[in-house]
């Protein structure tokens, strides 16, 4: 590698690091709006509409709120934890994304660049090893404040993370099955043509393994009906419940955060990624263009799926939850990895 | 490029081990052997084993070490609070096996001084790599590996099981 190289690698990645966090960030405020207006239609009511067209200026003004809030630190808290908690929350959440391909590997300047952070062979465990480490900053959060209620919080989203993990990492299998790679690129590349080629579909019959694996990200991401954690008539706020200001807009942000990037996983192993679904005439960089509205577009049709279902069925209790998930999710999951293993073998599924 | 990586995890790895050790807070010590493992993660990555620094990460940070910190804070953290002074028998014996194993561990380092590995081949240390490796050199082993952890398993079922 020469220095031309690492000076081209290095401005490439940064510009890319640096657009991934804008839309990022852009999308957790506009979900914030999304999530509120959703809800208000839901539930026949109006929802934030004051600020600005629609209340689109609602985000802003909840920013500025955020900042100009004082920020109180319980008194018996344990200081180091409680203030390293809400980063701890949001860096692991942000790592994630950074293998997720949002389009396709292109020409530019002479070199390959593709859209994503990092093309890696061992994308898919990365950002499993990255949203397994937000858990801590819930244990720590709900620890740290010295309050029962955050404390319980905090156990409960440690055990639901636990149980929900294995039957997510388990549902995946049936896609690196039948893709034969951990690299998200490749496994993006395989599912192209017809939107009956993606994994989902046709193109790997992975139709169980999707729905496993939207079920435990709801789990994941403690998103309703599995907010256990935050459940506010049992538990105030859950491990959230001491914190104020920016630290708390910090966890709120990293929900949102990782509801994208499940919402981003569950569509590069499923739904095709980047991948339009039916051929189109052109190429270059129309099609490209096109290529990472379509990615996008598809990630946003999940998040209206979240918040719809956040809004529409009721919260799970707890022995429910852990038989649904080690009982329900978990057999199911295995069950999908037997079923794909031996269409594998029969060569029943496109290669 | 690598040697400065290395320090830096070294110091990294070193000063959180001791956090583990001294900390007289359980949880505390738990998260610092949080970022333990994590920098033996980055030590994977310097010598080019991308699959098992990320599986370090998933299986050890990711899984056992959340157990463990939901074992410590389902237990009273007052009794831990307090300062215990070791009994005479741990007083004497921990120096002791200390110097034993620094003795044994510096023996180690001294006879293989500055040993020199084979440049790593392209597409070393991914999943590929390792499965094939995995499931032709090394699938005996391997095989008797997984059976010692489904007869562990069940021997915790078995253990579990009696108090149900």
């Amino acid at each position: 590698m020469t220095v031309s190289d690492l000076v081209f690698d290095v401005i490439v990645s940064l510009v890319k690091i640096g657009a991934v966090i804008a839309v990022l960030f852009t999308v957790v405020s506009i979900m914030t709006w999304v999530e509120r207006r959703l809800s208000g239609l839901i539930q026949f009511r109006w929802g934030p509409n004051r600020v600005g067209p629609l209340g689109l200026f609602q985000p802003i003004a909840d920013g500025v709120k955020f900042l100009m809030k004082e920020e109180i630190v319980p008194a018996e808290a344990h200081k180091p934890a409680y203030v390293l908690a809400p980063a701890m929350a949001l860096v692991p959440a942000l790592c994630a994304f950074a293998v997720i391909p949002f389009g396709p590997t292109v020409e530019a300047f002479g070199r390959k660049v593709p859209f994503a952070i990092v093309d890696i062979d061992g994308g898919i465990l990365f950002a499993f090893a990255a949203s397994s480490l937000g858990v801590f900053a819930i244990i720590t959060a709900g620890w740290a404040s010295r309050n029962k209620y955050a404390l319980m919080g905090g156990l409960r989203s440690s055990a639901q993370m636990i149980s929900y993990e294995l039957a997510l990492a388990l549902s995946v299998i049936g896609v690196l099955l039948v893709s034969g790679t951990l690299r998200p690129m490749a496994i993006v590349e395989r599912q192209a043509g017809w939107f009956w080629n993606w994994n989902a579909f046709a193109g790997g019959w992975q139709i169980l393994g999707f729905l496993v694996f939207m079920i435990a990200g709801f789990a994941e991401t403690n998103r309703a009906p599995f907010d256990l954690p935050e459940a506010e008539s049992e538990l105030v706020a859950g491990y959230h419940t001491e914190y104020s200001s920016m630290k708390f807009a910090m966890f709120f942000m990293s929900e949102y955060i990782n509801m994208t990037t499940s919402a981003a996983m569950a569509v590069t192993l499923f739904l095709g990624g980047w991948q339009l679904g039916f051929p189109v005439p052109f190429s270059g960089w129309p099609l490209w263009a096109l290529q990472v509205a379509a990615f996008w577009a598809k990630v946003g049709a999940l998040l209206l799926f979240f918040v719809w279902v956040r809004w529409t069925l009721p919260r799970f209790r707890y022995d429910h939850l852990m038989n649904l998930g080690w009982k329900g999710l978990f057999p199911l999951s295995l069950a999908n990895v037997m079923l794909t293993a031996v269409l594998a073998a029969l060569g029943w599924v496109r290669r | 490029m690598e040697a400065i990586a290395f320090y830096v995890l070294a110091v990294l790895a070193v000063a959180s081990a001791i956090v583990v050790i001294v900390h007289r807070n359980p949880v505390m010590s738990a998260l610092a052997l949080a970022v333990n493992l994590v920098t033996i993660a980055g030590f994977y990555l310097v010598l080019r084993a991308q699959f098992v620094a990320l599986l370090q990460v998933i299986v050890y940070a990711g899984a056992i070490l959340v157990l463990i910190v939901f074992v410590i804070m389902l237990l009273n953290l007052r009794e831990e609070l307090k300062a215990r002074s070791p009994g005479t028998f741990q007083k004497w014996l921990g120096p002791i096996l200390a110097l034993v194993f620094a003795v044994v561990l510096g023996r180690a380092m001294l006879a293989h001084a500055a040993p020199s590995f084979p440049a790593p081949v392209p597409g070393f240390g991914t999943a590929a790599a390792l499965g094939i490796d995995l499931f032709s050199r090394f699938y005996y082993p391997f095989e008797v590996v997984s059976l010692l952890l489904v007869v562990a398993m069940v021997g915790a079922v078995l253990l579990a099981k009696r108090r149900l």
